[in-house]
């Protein structure tokens, strides 16, 4: 039962770090498409300067927590994805930095210099995460012994790839919407119309990857058992749908929340699919990582589970708060700060 | 080379950078945090702009600080796998909590205090910058008592082939960790604190905003000059207690070969592993090594001759770092006493500002050298007494370490170079000029 509540909560930190810093990864990877001088670029910068880092410590968490709950998951996920997720940091280096760096000299090349930077290092974290966990979703090779039998390049699989590119999808239409939230004018019609023209794109490779996702792994094995659960698949396309239905309508807000919505489905969706592995092996499924090989004591977890019950609400309630907050629109008075 | 060289290397690497911008972090926030409060409580405007003035150098420091966090954090599962499997039940809850205790409350905050200059009220927006300040030394807590854990193992049974948690209260209350937490916290206040002085020096030496670096000297020095004394006498009890922790370390960085009561001490020595003595040994003050480690004249400290070879560390790496962060600690209080009598005088006094602007980096070599004494004293266990480091290396292949380790010295050197760069830019800059300041 405890182990059963952690892997829940496990999910759900994944989900809401995907939610959160999807927004961000995904503006800041379609900063060249969107912006057009060096105004835009600015207001982009601005528009998720107080959240970005927020957001990031939900990745901080979720691995922590996987390394508490599951120290063994823990050990064998990073070992074995260790390139994989060196990049993703190497990256998520390089789009953190432009925010203190950009303004402090005046001058062009500098700017280019982190902006590429913010490009990159926003787009190959959406990019291999999606990889990442369409390749967790599918099983990797992983022995007896918990040793990782393949290469950086096992993982570039067609159904790892087609992960990433709906991760990509997902939050690059989640940071356009966010980006029409916070703007007025050409900047903010260019963001809706960029959600409007992404979105069919991303409702197809959402149901090729639905439809893979039956061939390619043995996550529908949990919905078949307990068809109820269906709901969680079901939620995240209604939440497709409505995301389209609000940019329509110019209600950028409930388009945020729709698309949070999908985001955080599609991510539960596997999740559940994989209970009780956390990390399937496709060599043997008796090498897999489940939560009864891999968990902590149940002093841990329970210790553990009294931190996460004070500590979550509490986090989720001030950074609620920052929201708020922070929801006025970025104008380019509002620029002459920072 | 093997992976396991190479990621003791990374480590090392990827540490001692981390820890260049964190006791910046832990020590300015600490110190934006009262002069916001003196300026709500005195509306002193002054106090404001130096707020500001330091807040921009912390923000970059900040940045940095964070980046090179979230690499460490998954470097324990990418390349001490099998540690983590062994200890994670302990270990990798205290860093789980210390993410959703601290590191939450400081990220949030200190966006909260970037963006809210004009939104907030002043009161609340102090508030934001003490939250930050808390929330960082927090999060050094539950680190070090984690980083304490592996030095000092306690509270745990070996069960299912692994170590378990038998007793949390004792694994974040033993005695080892509050000791290391005190003296890693006053090591990054000093270092803040010299990094303030230091910068206000150059500024008065040139005239530039001489008031405005005055007062901000005025506030460091009395921070500074605490902590520098408190530092001496927490060290020596953090010292004592490895006689009983950890005796090969205490035996490593006295360089002391043989088992011994009444064991003196020598101003230098030349240590010879090879031999298992000194080859040289200058100025004998007797006693000492034994009233240091026993409270006792004739108190017995073992000698690294009684532990087998492959359980020793090196000796050199303990011995000398040792020497050099003691001698700067008497340094630090020496340069903030006299601060301290100079601080109403501090224009007609050149040469003590020179001396200042100059020691800016030596609180970094000391923290330094520290952390080489802690980590490398601590070999060749990963955790002391229970587990090798040679065991707890990731299956992982050498082309990939090796790849992530010029990977790390690239893309930090350059990083550390901006960020120093940018650093002293705006430390040169000086404060915006007052009606700036209002907005
Ligand atoms: C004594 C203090 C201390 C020590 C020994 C360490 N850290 Fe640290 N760390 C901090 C004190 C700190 C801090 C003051 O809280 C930082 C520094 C700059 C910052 O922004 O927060 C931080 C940032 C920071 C972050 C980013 C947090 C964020 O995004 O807000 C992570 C993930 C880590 N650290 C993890 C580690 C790990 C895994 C360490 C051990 C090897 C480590 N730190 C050593
Ligand atoms: C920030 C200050 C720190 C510095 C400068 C530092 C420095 C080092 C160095 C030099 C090594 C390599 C030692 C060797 O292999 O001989 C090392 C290893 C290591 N340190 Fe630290 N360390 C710091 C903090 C920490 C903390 C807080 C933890 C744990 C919470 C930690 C955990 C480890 C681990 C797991 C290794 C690798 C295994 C080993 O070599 O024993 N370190 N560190
Ligand atoms: C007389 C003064 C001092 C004494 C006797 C002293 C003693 C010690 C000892 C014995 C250790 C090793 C503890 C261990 O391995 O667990 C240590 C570590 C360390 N020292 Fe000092 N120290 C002194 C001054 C300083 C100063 C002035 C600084 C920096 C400004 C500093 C920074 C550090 C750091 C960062 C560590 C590593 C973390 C730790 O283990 O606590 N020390 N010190």
């Amino acid at each position: 039962m405890l182990e059963t509540t952690w892997f829940i909560l496990w999910g759900v930190l994944w989900a809401v770090y995907f939610m959160l810093d999807g927004f961000d990864l995904g503006l800041g990877a379609l900063m060249p498409i969107l912006a057009k001088n060096n105004t835009d670029r600015k207001i982009i910068y601005s528009s998720v300067g107080p959240f970005w880092d927020g957001n990031e410590v939900w990745l901080i968490t979720a691995g922590g927590v996987t390394f508490a709950a599951f120290p063994t998951t823990y050990a064998v996920l990073f070992s074995s994805l260790y390139s994989a997720l060196m990049l993703i940091l190497f990256a998520l280096i390089i789009r953190a930095i432009p925010f203190e760096f950009r303004e402090q000299i005046d001058n062009p090349t500098w700017r280019k210099l982190w902006d590429t930077c913010l490009v990159i290092g926003s787009f190959l974290p959406a990019l291999l995460f999606g990889v990442a966990f369409a390749n967790i979703f599918k099983g990797i090779p992983i022995d007896a012994n918990g040793i990782y039998q393949g290469t950086l390049f096992t993982l570039l699989n067609p159904y790892g790839l087609l992960g990433g590119v709906l991760f990509v999808l997902l939050f690059t239409v989640h940071g356009a919407i966010w980006l029409s939230i916070k703007t007025e004018g050409e900047l903010h019609d260019r963001a809706s119309s960029m959600a409007k023209k992404l979105w069919p794109v991303l409702l197809v490779v959402a149901v090729v990857f639905l439809v893979a996702t039956g061939f390619s792994t043995k996550l529908y094995n949990n919905y078949l058992q307990m068809p109820l659960l269906f709901v969680i698949p079901l939620l995240a396309v209604v939440g497709l749908l409505m995301t389209r239905l609000f940019v329509g309508k110019a209600a950028f807000w409930k388009a945020w929340f729709a698309s949070s919505l999908t985001i955080v489905s599609a991510t539960l969706f596997g999740v559940v699919g994989l209970y009780p592995a956390l990390l399937p092996s496709s060599l043997n499924p008796a090498y897999s990582m489940t939560i009864y090989n891999s968990a902590s004591s149940p002093l841990t977890l329970k210790i553990m589970l009294g931190v996460a019950l004070v500590f979550v609400p509490l986090v989720i309630g001030y950074q609620t708060w920052v929201y708020v907050f922070f929801r006025h629109k970025v104008t380019e008075e509002e620029l002459a700060y920072h | 080379m093997d992976a396991l060289l190479l990621s003791r290397l990374q480590f090392a690497v990827a540490t001692y950078f981390h820890f260049l911008f964190v006791p910046i972090t832990l020590g300015l926030s600490l110190i934006i945090a009262i002069m916001e409060t003196i300026y709500v409580r005195s509306g002193d405007e002054d106090y404001k702009r130096m707020a500001k003035f330091w807040g921009k150098i912390f923000l970059i420091n900040f940045a940095v600080g964070i980046v090179t966090g979230i690499t460490l954090e998954f470097q324990f599962g990418t390349n001490w796998s099998r540690y983590s499997s062994y200890v994670g039940d302990i270990f990798g809850s205290l860093l789980a909590i210390e993410a959703t205790t601290s590191f939450f409350l400081e990220s949030t905050f200190i966006a909260v205090w970037a963006f809210g200059w004009n939104r907030l009220s002043p009161k609340m927006h102090c508030v934001s910058i003490w939250l930050v300040a808390i929330a960082s030394s927090l999060s050094a807590i539950w680190i070090l008592i984690a980083n304490s854990w592996m030095q000092h193992p306690v509270g745990y049974a070996i069960r299912n082939g692994r170590a378990e948690l038998t007793d949390f209260i004792a694994v974040v209350t033993q005695k080892f960790a509050v000791l290391t937490i005190l003296h890693v916290l006053s090591a990054a206040y000093i270092l803040a604190g010299f990094f303030v002085l230091g910068i206000c020096a150059y500024n008065i030496l040139r005239k530039q905003h001489t008031e405005f670096f005055i007062k901000s000297f005025r506030v460091a020095i009395v921070f500074t000059l605490i902590f520098a004394c408190f530092e001496i006498f927490e060290g020596h009890l953090h010292g004592e207690l490895l006689k009983h922790t950890q005796p090969t370390k205490l035996a490593a960085m006295e360089s002391h070969w043989k088992t011994t009561s009444s064991a003196p001490m020598y101003l230098l020595s030349i240590p010879d592993p090879k031999n298992e003595r000194n080859s040289v040994e200058i100025g004998k003050v007797p006693y000492v090594l034994s009233l240091l480690a026993t409270h006792s004249l004739t108190g017995e400290v073992q000698g690294l001759r009684d532990f087998p070879k492959d359980e020793r560390p090196n000796v050199w790496l303990a011995y000398f770092p040792f020497r050099i962060m003691v001698s700067l600690a008497g340094l630090f209080v020496l340069l903030t006493v006299v601060g301290w009598f100079k601080r109403n005088k501090l224009e007609s006094s050149p040469r003590y500002l020179k001396i200042m602007q100059f020691a800016i980096p030596l609180p970094f070599i000391a923290t330094t050298m520290g952390w080489t004494l802690t980590e490398t004293g601590r070999q060749p266990w990963i955790v002391y007494g229970l587990m090798k480091t040679s065991e707890s290396v990731s299956p992982i292949a050498v082309s990939q370490v090796a790849t992530t380790l010029v990977g790390f010295i690239v893309l930090y050197s350059l990083l550390g170079l901006t960020a120093f760069y940018l650093i002293a830019k705006v430390a040169r800059k000086g404060p915006e000029p007052i009606a700036d300041s209002s907005k």
